[in-house]
């Protein structure tokens, strides 16, 4: 097994040639078809594999547990019911009362954001689509319009943005250096922070994973030099695993947790 | 020498999130014990205070690379 898991690192995880000098080679992958459509702009390389495989698989699970839906669900409609109540409870805590209508793109973030980060965990595939700038920053921006077109639906646009920039009961003074401020934080950091999150969460541990299996089959084979580090690196691997692990569910959780607590901020603006 | 750089600015940009997350966790445990039925909310608003602080070190680990 873990052998498995260390040969495919090092043969899918990127070129390996003595050093880790360059970062970006555990990340970036040759297109692989449609090289010469628009200008290589609509290439498909091993990063939109593995995002379609996982989208197949979470697609298979959720058409499976809920195509013959019962009054006492099985084992793996419980399941899905507990994921989407789950969500619910979230989106309700945390927006109110009108959160029911977030709930399903709450869930679709969710389910999306969980089993793309999965793959880095999952053997022969060993990368995460979420740790590419693109798929964080699609997420992030489809929550930019979510919250703002939530605030205008809500509140109406003037009202809205002049309750965002000039927030109530400060005095007029202030506004030269608090609208700047708020400007920055609700419109532009919000964002940007969540991508960042995500991104930078996925990217670390994979580099973590990568360093932590090509450590055990770089040096394990090599008896009496290195052998201790092969056998300490061999030890600390389902640790780093279980903890990474950890890190998967945290992430999906914080993210539509924190888009919760922005679309509720617009919903219902604070007094 | 430059990857000793991109070192310290990923080192550096962790310690002062380091002593906030701790203050942090440390406050919510407190208060659960003193409070256990409030677990939850204070469960939520720590969830939120963690993923403001932990921003800064990730900035940190992004501008390492880039600089």
């Amino acid at each position: 097994m873990t052998v498995g898991l260390t040969l495919a690192a090092a043969e899918w995880g990127g070129e390996f040639e003595g050093s880790l000098d360059d970062i970006n080679s555990l990340f970036s992958f040759p297109a692989l078809f449609w090289e010469d459509v628009a200008g290589g702009a609509l290439a498909v390389n091993r990063t939109i594999l593995i995002a379609w495989f996982m989208t197949l698989v979470a697609m298979t699970i959720l058409v499976l547990a809920t195509r013959n839906p019962q009054v006492v669900p099985g084992k793996l409609q419980s399941l899905i019911e507990m994921l989407v109540d789950f969500v619910r409870g979230i989106a309700i805590d945390i927006i109110g009362p009108k959160g029911h209508r977030y709930v399903p793109i709450l869930t679709t973030f969710f389910v999306f954001i969980l089993f793309m980060n999965l793959a880095k965990l999952t053997p022969f595939l060993m990368l995460p689509p979420t740790s590419r700038i693109a798929f964080p920053l699609f997420l992030a921006g489809l929550t930019w319009l979510i919250y703002v077109g939530a605030g205008i639906k809500e509140q109406g646009f003037v009202h809205y943005f002049s309750e965002l920039l000039f927030p109530p009961g400060v005095p007029k003074a202030l506004y030269v250096i608090l609208t700047p401020i708020e400007l920055i934080s609700n419109l532009i950091l919000r964002p940007f922070t969540l991508m960042v999150r995500l991104f930078a969460n996925m990217a670390a541990g994979h580099i973590l994973v990568v360093i932590t299996l090509v450590t055990i089959h770089v040096f394990l084979p090599s008896f009496p030099v290195g052998w201790t580090v092969g056998v300490i690196a061999l030890i600390a691997a389902p640790l780093v695993f279980a903890f990474e692990l950890v890190i998967i569910g945290l992430q999906a959780y914080i993210f539509i947790m924190l888009a919760s607590v922005y679309i509720g901020s617009s919903v219902e603006p604070a007094h | 020498m430059e990857n000793l750089g991109n070192a310290l600015v990923f080192s550096l940009a962790t310690l002062g999130p380091g002593i906030g997350l701790g203050m942090l966790i440390s406050k919510a445990i407190e208060s659960t014990a003193r409070q256990p039925e409030a677990a939850g909310m204070i469960r939520t608003t720590m969830f939120i205070g963690i993923a403001v602080v932990e921003a800064l070190a990730l900035l940190g680990f992004v501008l390492a690379f880039a600089i």
